[in-house]
This record gives structure tokens, sequence and C-alpha cells, in this order.
């Protein structure tokens, strides 16, 4: 039932299925005499939320970069659908369906809610390099980015610029930017950091919500939402894998408990 | 009718009527720079690049549209035309060794090329070396309006420059504007998001460099020469003040630094040293205390005072 893709013989790859979307074979990123990823296998299920958790320095979200293509693999190889991605562009793999959200709020802070969503509703229409048309061309477009606003939340914010949002809207924004992808997979990079409690909850009803149909890849410190959110839990430490399974598994897993969640787990 | 129209219309019925008050060619030099600091927010304003080395593109086309001009007895129309295709072809060029760069390397590349660029020209037999290019010829427009009295080439300018102007808001009001703007605020997530932002800079260098010719190569046609000042470095760092004196990113900004600061210079020019002074002055009280230019400050201004 388990097809070893060709080429990976070299060492014991994960066993890929036909219904993984993302895979990755040895994956390694080394910055100077430091690995910071070390020849890491993942495969991400079809339809799955899958996270990347470990303690600080373990190596998440270079192995996020490296996944998005933000970052060039030392060695290893990245599978998307079937293609190997491991030496595309990151605007490249994004046309393919493979879109990533950052850390740091990634929106358009001078451009209004809509616009934002617009940019990417643009990018997949592929009409941008037309200086000389006015911007009612792109007007059509408004109906399915006001769509998108409205299914996160913003739709009476459409005219308000990005940088005016409060935190909590702005992490909404990008997702509704990223959903005008339409993506297979969608990478979330802490999508709750720096958020008050207040935000955390519609963020993470959103991204259920917005799951449905897609897979999601999400780097996440805050394990609460990791346990309600994840079917699929990898834990990385010192740059390499060192377990993986729901949370229930990987939350009893002697070697995790002492890596990582003994002292983070109260907050 | 939209507020920008207004305003645009008002303008134009100034600019109509002004010469008949001030004399021409102050107002033909303002209108030119209106133009070059046009181009020059497209990049900076509109794409985020700070390019450093800007009158290589306004010179150069002085240069070429001069020469064709004396040597082949091209109508002015056509040598603007000229000056400005010659220098979207050299933005091409700077575009394609800087463009991938940003920040301060793309501000340090652009440098060095527009010195390597004065150079070439310095050396060039046809630019007439330290003594310029003289006694360019204005033939008749389309090759029937006589334009030899200033107040009559006043109107062509100002048909050239309010063309370059609505080219320049097509540009940044366009789809291909709106990505821009998106680059400029965030380019690594315009990559993330399937496009690929260099190229987009590399066009937007093109057409800013082309509207920047079209500046010089106007410029030349009004004073009849084309001399080293025009793709000096003070000029690079002229354009600079008069957008963000203006207003970085606002339609109006550039046009109002671009006056205050030709009008600035006229007034002071007999005395001296004082004009240079002056404007250093003045761009350190709008570093202080007009972060946003004089229009981006008014703007600013409505905004707060609409919304309270």
């Amino acid at each position: 039932m388990t097809t070893l893709h060709e080429g990976s013989s070299m060492h014991a790859g994960p066993t890929t299925t036909g219904d993984s979307v993302l895979v990755a074979r040895g994956l390694s990123k080394r910055f100077g005499g430091f690995m910071a990823v070390n020849n890491v296998d993942l495969s991400i299920r079809r339809g799955s939320i899958h996270a990347l958790i470990g303690p600080n320095g373990a190596g998440k979200t270079t192995c996020f970069n490296l996944l998005t293509k933000t970052l060039s693999p030392t060695s290893g190889t990245i599978d998307f659908d079937g293609h190997d991605i491991t030496q595309m562009r990151a605007a490249d793999v994004a046309r393919m369906g493979l879109v990533r959200s950052f850390q740091i709020s990634a929106t358009f802070p001078h451009m209004t809610a809509l616009e934002n969503v617009r940019v990417a509703l643009q990018s997949s229409y592929g009409s941008t390099y037309r200086f000389w048309n006015s911007l009612k061309r792109v007007e059509p477009l408004n109906e399915r980015a006001m769509h998108l606003l409205e299914r996160v939340g913003l739709a009476n914010m459409a005219k308000v610029e990005a940088a005016d949002l409060s935190y909590g809207k702005k992490r909404a924004l990008e997702i509704a930017t990223t959903l005008a992808m339409e993506p297979k997979v969608m990478l979330l990079d802490e999508p709750t950091a720096g958020m008050g409690h207040e935000d955390i909850e519609p963020i993470t009803e959103l991204i259920r919500e917005t799951a449905k149909g897609r897979t999601v890849v999400i780097v996440e410190h805050n394990l609460s939402i990791v346990a309600t959110l994840c079917d699929r839990i990898t834990v990385l430490q010192h740059g390499e894998v060192l377990t993986e399974g729901t949370y229930a598994e990987v939350s009893s897993d002697e070697r995790v408990i002492s890596a990582y969640m003994g002292g983070v787990d109260e907050d | 009718m939209s507020k920008t129209s207004v305003i645009a219309i008002a303008l134009l019925a100034v600019a109509l009527v002004a010469p008949l008050f001030v004399y021409p060619v102050t107002l033909m030099t303002i209108l030119c720079f209106i133009v070059f600091a046009c181009s020059f927010n497209l990049l900076l304003g509109y794409t985020g690049l700070l390019c450093f080395g800007h009158a290589m593109f306004f010179g150069s086309a002085a240069y070429v549209a001069g020469w064709l001009m004396k040597t082949y007895g091209l109508t002015p129309e056509m040598g603007i035309l000229a000056g400005g295709l010659f220098s979207a072809a050299l933005g091409l060029l700077v575009g394609i060794i800087a463009v991938r760069k940003s920040g301060i390397t793309f501000a340090m590349i652009t440098f060095a090329i527009a010195q390597f660029v004065y150079f070439i020209l310095l050396r060039s037999p046809f630019t007439g070396g330290e003594d310029g290019l003289q006694k360019i010829p204005r033939e008749p427009v389309l090759g029937l309006i006589d334009v030899t009295r200033n107040f009559n080439y006043y109107y062509v300018v100002l048909a050239i420059t309010v063309l370059a102007v609505f080219f320049f808001y097509r540009i940044v009001h366009s789809p291909f504007g709106e990505i821009l703007k998106a680059i400029r605020d965030n380019d690594a997530r315009v990559e993330s998001l399937g496009m690929k932002p260099e190229r987009y800079k590399l066009m937007a260098l093109v057409l800013s460099a082309g509207l920047a010719g079209v500046a010089g190569a106007m410029k030349a046609s009004v004073f009849q020469f084309a001399t080293l000042t025009d793709v000096s470095f003070p000029i690079s760092t002229e354009v600079i003040i008069m957008t963000l004196l203006g207003g970085l990113g606002t339609l109006f900004g550039p046009m109002v630094g671009a006056g205050f600061i030709i009008y600035l210079n006229e007034y002071l020019a007999s005395f001296g040293e004082w004009a240079l002074i002056s404007q250093g002055i003045i761009l350190l009280l709008v570093i202080l205390f007009l972060r946003r230019g004089i229009v981006g400050e008014f703007n600013a201004w409505m905004k707060r005072r609409q919304a309270s």
C-alpha cells in the first residue's frame, strides 16, 4: 500500500501514501556551522491540520520556511502534490497552491482591507502587468474580495487601511488574503502569536472553518490550540524530528515531555 | 466629480493663465521638474525603491534629444519622445543590474551607475564635454506650430506635461500600480502570493526612467542646451527633496515640491550659495516637522478632520 518515491532509497524516508500532499525527505538546512534543520522527513496528509511544534530553537520556523520555499534547503527534497518543488521559487509554488502566512503580520499596511485581498485575487487572475488599464478593470474582483472579507468577519472594514486594524483583525485579513489564492495547502506561521485571549478563540475557529477542503500546516506555540485544532503533530528538537502522532500520542511521549512540554504547558 | 479631478482642473486653469503673469521659462522649468518629480515618486512613493542617481535618466535624455534635434532637425515632440525612449532603455539596463536589490544597496548601485553615465557623457564627443551641447534648435512643433517664442512653446510644454502626468496617474491607479503599492508595503508577502516582485520593480523602473527622460529632453528643448549639470548628482538629490517636500506617494505632492523648489531657486538665485543653504534648511524642517510633506500632511489633516 505504500510507495517510496524514486530516488529516496538512500535513507528510510516516510512512507508516502497517495494521500500525502506535501512530502519532505532528508530535509536539511545549514547556517554556517549550525544545522538548523537536520535530515527531517515529513509527510503531510491531504485534508489534515498538521502542527509543527517544539521548544525554542528546535528549527520549526526554519523547517516552515523550507517547506514554503522562503529558504532553500542545503539538502533534501520537497514534493508538493506530486511535483518536485525543491528548486522552485516561492512565487511559483504559491501559484501551484502552496501558500504561506507570516509570523509578523503580513498585510499591506497602506492599502485598504479590500485592496489587500484584491492583490491576491489579481495574482490568481494574472492581469497584473497592465499599467495602462484603469482600476475599473479589477472592480469585478471586489465581489469576491468582499465575500472573503465576510468570511473572516471583516466585511464592515473593507475600506479601512490595514495599518488601522487591530492585531487580531490583521491576522484575519491575512487569512482572507491567503484564502484568495485558493490554496490546496495553507501554511500558517504562528497564527496566534502575540494575540490577546479574546482574539485567539475567533482565529482558531476561523482556521478550523477555512481548513475544510484543504490542508493546513501550522507552526504554533500555544499547545491548547494545537490540542483542539490539529490532527497530526510533528515534534521537532535540535532540528530533528523527535516524534509524530496525534496530540494524545505525542503529549504522553516521555521524550516530548522532558524536551518541551513539562516546562511550557502551564501557559 | 471626484476631489482629485477638481484639483487637477483648478491647477490646469492656473497653468493656462500663468504665463501672463510669470516668466514662461520659469514656468516651463517647473513643468519639466514636475514630470521629473512624478517619475521619481513612481519609484520611491509607489514602489519603495530609492533611486539615488535619477539624474542619469534626466540628463542623458537631454543630451540624446538635444543631439537628435540639432543633428537631424527633429521636431521638439519627436525629440522628447526619443529622449523618453532612450532613458526607458537605460532604465531597463539599470534595472537588470539593480532590481533584485532593495533599500540602501539599490540606492548605491543606482548612484554608482549614475556616476558612470556622467563620465561617459563627459568624455563622449557629441556632448561637447564641459561646454555642453549648445544651440539646440526648436523646429516647429508637428511641423506646423512656430515655437521660437517662449510664450508659445510654454503651451506645448504644458500639453506634454499634462500627458506625462496623466500617464503617471494611469500607472499608479492601474492593476499594476496596485501591485506596486503592495510591493512597497511588503514585497515578501507579494512573493508569497505568487508574484515575482523584481519583475514589477523592473517595469516600474523602466516606466519611471522613461518619464524622467521626457522631463530631461523637455528641459533641453526649453533652454536649447544640455549640460553636465543635468546628469550631475545635485539634480538627483534635488528631485528627492522636491518629492519629500511635496509629499511622497501623493499625486499632487511632487508637483507642489517641484514648483516650490524651482521658484525658490529662481528667487534666491541672486543670493548665490544661499539658494543651497536654504534648500538644506527646508529639507531639515520637512524631515523634522512635515514627515509626510506638504500635501501628505494636508491629506492627513483632512482625514483627521473628517474622522472627528
